[in-house]
């Protein structure tokens, strides 16, 4: 039998049209066009970042200036083009004649504690020369960023040890020195002077309750009184073992030519490293790349975040998201199993259900009003009143922190695991319910025992969207304990090790930090997206390690799928 | 087609019909069902039951789709609870006492009465750990018990020869009859005295229909079993006695030869003859 024929015209595009082919184009498109955007965007945040860390040519250029020719020695930063006529209306001086537009650079010329400014924009045609001379020296400080300059000596205490071709080699034996001698410094600081600092504090506390409690009597305080003074002897020693270790940083300074021809001097105790990034191939290149890009990672912030590592904020970023993820689990399941398994369902288990979702749309800055309002001043000034009294009126818990952070986070993501929780609830079939409980559970043990453990996968995705979305906030975390700047971990070696009260930085307050707080624009701006770089890291791990949780659980639990 | 495979495992005695018929009067009772009703909303599901189920034997529940026979299995472990529509009156005795008293422990009832469902239900969990979970309900928690228990249990349900081997794989990995066996050894490793099944072989193969079928041959030794079925040819060859339901009522009740030679009613004459149904 054959099929009927049907007109030519006006088929084509009916059929085209019935077969559903536009449709494919539409859903195809639509995911490709998210494909590219999100792709995108990361190697947008990725190149920029990432290139930060890359040590460029430092060029030495001669430049026409109206009062006369100048040595400018910097890295090109980028470039802008601008019309003609419009650079001259801006008052940038004449135009070179015939050309349509002027190419101007961004110079990055260091130096920021002697120079009026450390990036300047040059004009291309004003150029004479460029070169990129092996010698020319970049110093990493520890304060007022880099510094270029020509080495011409080195001295030791004032007196000149050694000049000319042998004074690199010796700057960078000394300024190795100078560097495990910080290590140590900062070892001596931070964990032994501090560890004093924080017992003594806890004495203070001590006899603060001692007095509250009325229990000051002559023994107590006596007790209190010699283990201050066996603290205060151990502080004494390390102290002058600190002022010995200060004195050894500070025996070395270098002495440099910079672009104006003047000598400067700088002390090697404000040295991080040194290199000659013209010298160097580029397989050097790369390893110093490597080397950059690890101490970004591992360091603490210098100079108001715009210089060194961000250690603390991943460290504190993690920590956060871990202890929200903690929290949120055991309260947005148990809140699931009341609502689909014993609520009897009716009208005002719809409306529950209702807030419930909708409390998924509001304002996270909502949540961190009212972290602070309730959480912060209300909770934690009562549990101060009640526990920590001796520290009043200095609060304890009564302050922003890590712990009242993570509980605003993990009461904004409680509705995404309540509703990918009641979702797997339902899930489950009934005649594995009916198979617990014909062999004499209680509905308790079936939920326990076999409905709870089949719906972990779906358990596990409400908490993979819970991580995602808390991670990635920043607005309530600035009321509720996110600073700029945090001088301690919340993880150290004091008992009790982990110390939920203290304040944190965070990834995403960071970037909001340097990109939009930080004094100086044009250095901090590499660091923002290499900071946004590795928050966007740190996400896709925390969730790839629960996807990959979550699979495994479902291998197990895969009885759902036949 | 398989039928006739089928009959030559089953004693030929109950096929024959030259030995005597058994007579419920004879029988020691198990379950007595004294004018049950239920409802469903305002839907009267089963009307007006009585029924007195032997022990230690095999009775089958007949009867056309919808007509009640599984719910009124569900009643006798109070599974029906779990549907919030349904209303329940009259009284199912077990051994005497009402099992729809107020006082009653639902789930020591459970452990008395065991039910097989229709399809197998074995939980993602490993096999010894199926068996091993009602056990672990009651709080045995000791290796050896626990060993001993599920090793008489499989072996009862004829399942130990085939994953004596592989005891922690998953229980998922087993084909639908062993699963189904499995779940009657997780029945039955619990000790109930009653032993419900929900047609237990309707989702499964021929061959594995028979290795049921030998099964719950070999287990009425042992335990009061129900079993729910709408395969006509299996009543006959499994059970002792059958009820044929309809619409709720029940029929015809009696010794399962005598039923299905000889029957009462009309109603029953006309279903197990095929003319409706």
């Amino acid at each position: 039998m054959s099929l009927e024929k049907k007109p030519a015209v006006e088929s084509h595009f009916k059929s085209w049209w019935k077969s559903g082919a536009p449709w494919i184009w539409l859903n195809a498109g639509a995911v490709s066009i998210s494909v590219v955007v999100v792709f995108g965007l990361l190697a947008l945040i990725a190149s920029r970042g990432m290139s930060h860390f890359w040590p460029s040519d430092i060029q030495q250029m001669q430049y026409q200036t109206a009062a006369g020719e100048i040595r400018i020695i910097g890295e090109q930063i980028e470039h802008e083009n601008i019309a003609a006529n419009q650079f001259t209306e801006i008052g940038l001086g004449a135009a070179p004649e015939g050309v349509e537009y002027v190419k101007r650079w961004l110079i990055k010329t260091g130096n920021r504690d002697i120079l009026p400014a450390d990036f300047r924009w040059i004009d291309d045609h004003h150029i004479k020369q460029i070169k990129t001379p092996e010698d020319l020296i970049v110093v990493e400080r520890v304060e007022w960023g880099d510094f270029y300059g020509y080495l011409k000596s080195v001295s030791e205490l004032g007196k000149q040890s050694s000049t000319g071709e042998t004074a690199w080699s010796d700057l960078e034996q000394r300024l190795q020195r100078v560097l495990d001698l910080r290590d140590e410094q900062k070892l001596l600081e931070k964990s032994e002077i501090g560890a004093i600092n924080y017992q003594l504090e806890r004495l203070r506390l001590k006899r603060r309750g001692h007095e509250l409690d009325g229990t000051d009597s002559k023994e107590n305080l006596a007790e209190i009184a010699a283990e201050e003074k066996a603290l205060d002897d151990q502080y004494q020693a390390l102290r002058s073992r600190l002022e010995s270790l200060l004195t050894a940083i500070a025996r070395d300074s270098a002495q440099f030519e910079v672009m104006d021809g003047s000598i400067v001097e700088v002390p090697l105790k404000h040295m991080v490293s040194v290199l000659k990034p013209n010298g160097m191939n580029v397989f050097e290149k790369l390893g110093y790349y490597f080397i950059n890009f690890k101490n970004f990672m591992i360091d603490d912030p210098r100079e108001a975040n715009t210089e060194g590592g961000v250690f603390p904020a991943i460290f504190g970023t993690v920590m956060m998201v871990l202890l929200m993820s903690i929290l949120v689990t055991p309260l947005g399941v148990v809140a699931a199993v009341y609502l689909r398994e014993y609520a009897r369902q009716g009208a005002m288990i719809r409306i529950i259900r209702i807030a419930v979702n909708n409390l998924a749309g509001v304002p996270s800055i909502v949540y961190g009003v009212f972290g602070l309002g309730f959480f912060v001043y209300f909770l934690g000034h009562n549990l101060d009143r009640l526990f920590f009294p001796e520290a009043m009126p200095a609060p304890t818990f009564g302050t922003p922190g890590l712990m009242w952070a993570s509980i605003t986070l993990a009461l904004l993501t409680l509705p995404v695991v309540i509703v990918s929780t009641e979702e797997g609830l339902a899930r489950i079939p009934s005649s594995f319910r009916e198979g617990s409980l014909a062999l004499g559970a209680t509905k308790f043990e079936t939920l326990w025992k076999v409905v709870l453990p089949m719906s972990s996968p779906a358990i596990m995705t409400g908490l993979i969207l819970a991580v995602a979305r808390a991670a990635g906030e920043v607005a309530p975390l600035m009321l509720v304990g996110v600073v700029k700047l945090a001088p301690e971990l919340p993880v150290d070696g004091n008992v009790p090790f982990v110390h939920l009260e203290r304040k944190f930085m965070h990834l995403g307050f960071h970037i909001y930090d340097v990109g939009f707080q930080s004094p100086n624009v044009e250095a901090a701006r590499p660091l923002v997206y290499a900071t946004a770089f590795l928050l966007v890291l740190v996400i896709v791990l925390l969730n790839l390690s629960a996807i990959m949780l979550r699979n495994r659980l479902r291998e197990k639990y895969k009885a759902l799928d036949s | 087609m398989s039928d006739q495979v089928l009959t030559h495992a089953i004693d030929p005695a109950i096929l024959s019909g030259g030995v005597e018929h058994l007579k419920l009067e004879d029988e020691d009772i198990c379950l007595k069902v004294k004018d049950l009703e239920l409802y469903y909303g305002e839907k009267r599901a089963l009307n007006e039951i009585n029924l007195e189920i032997p022990r230690k034997r095999v009775t089958a529940f007949i009867g056309p789709s919808g007509c009640g026979k599984s719910t009124l299995l569900r009643c006798f472990n109070r599974m029906n609870d779990l549907v919030d529509s349904a209303r329940v009156m009259g009284e199912i005795a077990l051994d005497g006492d009402n099992i729809y008293a107020q006082d009653v422990d639902v789930s020591a009832l459970r452990r008395r009465v065991g039910m097989v469902f229709q399809r197998p239900n074995p939980f993602p969990k490993s096999i010894y750990e199926n068996v091993a979970y009602g056990l672990r309900l009651q709080g045995i928690n000791k290796r050896h018990i626990l060993d001993e228990r599920v090793e008489w249990a499989l072996k009862s349900a004829a399942l130990w020869g085939e994953v004596s081997n592989r005891l922690n794989d998953s229980a998922l990995g087993l084909s639908g009859g062993q699963q189904q066996r499995l779940v009657i050894a997780r029945a039955i490793a619990i000790k109930p005295e009653v032993l419900l099944l929900d047609e237990p072989a309707s989702a499964l193969d021929p061959i594995s229909t028979l290795k049921i079928e030998e099964l719950i041959y070999e287990l009425k030794s042992e335990y009061t079993i129900v079993i729910v079925t709408h395969n006509m040819q299996q009543a006959a060859r499994v059970s002792d006695y059958t009820a044929f339901m309809y619409m709720g009522d029940m029929i015809e009740y009696g010794a399962t030869d005598k039923l299905f030679t000889n029957p009462d009613k009309k109603q029953t004459e006309d279903y197990i003859t095929g003319r409706y149904g």
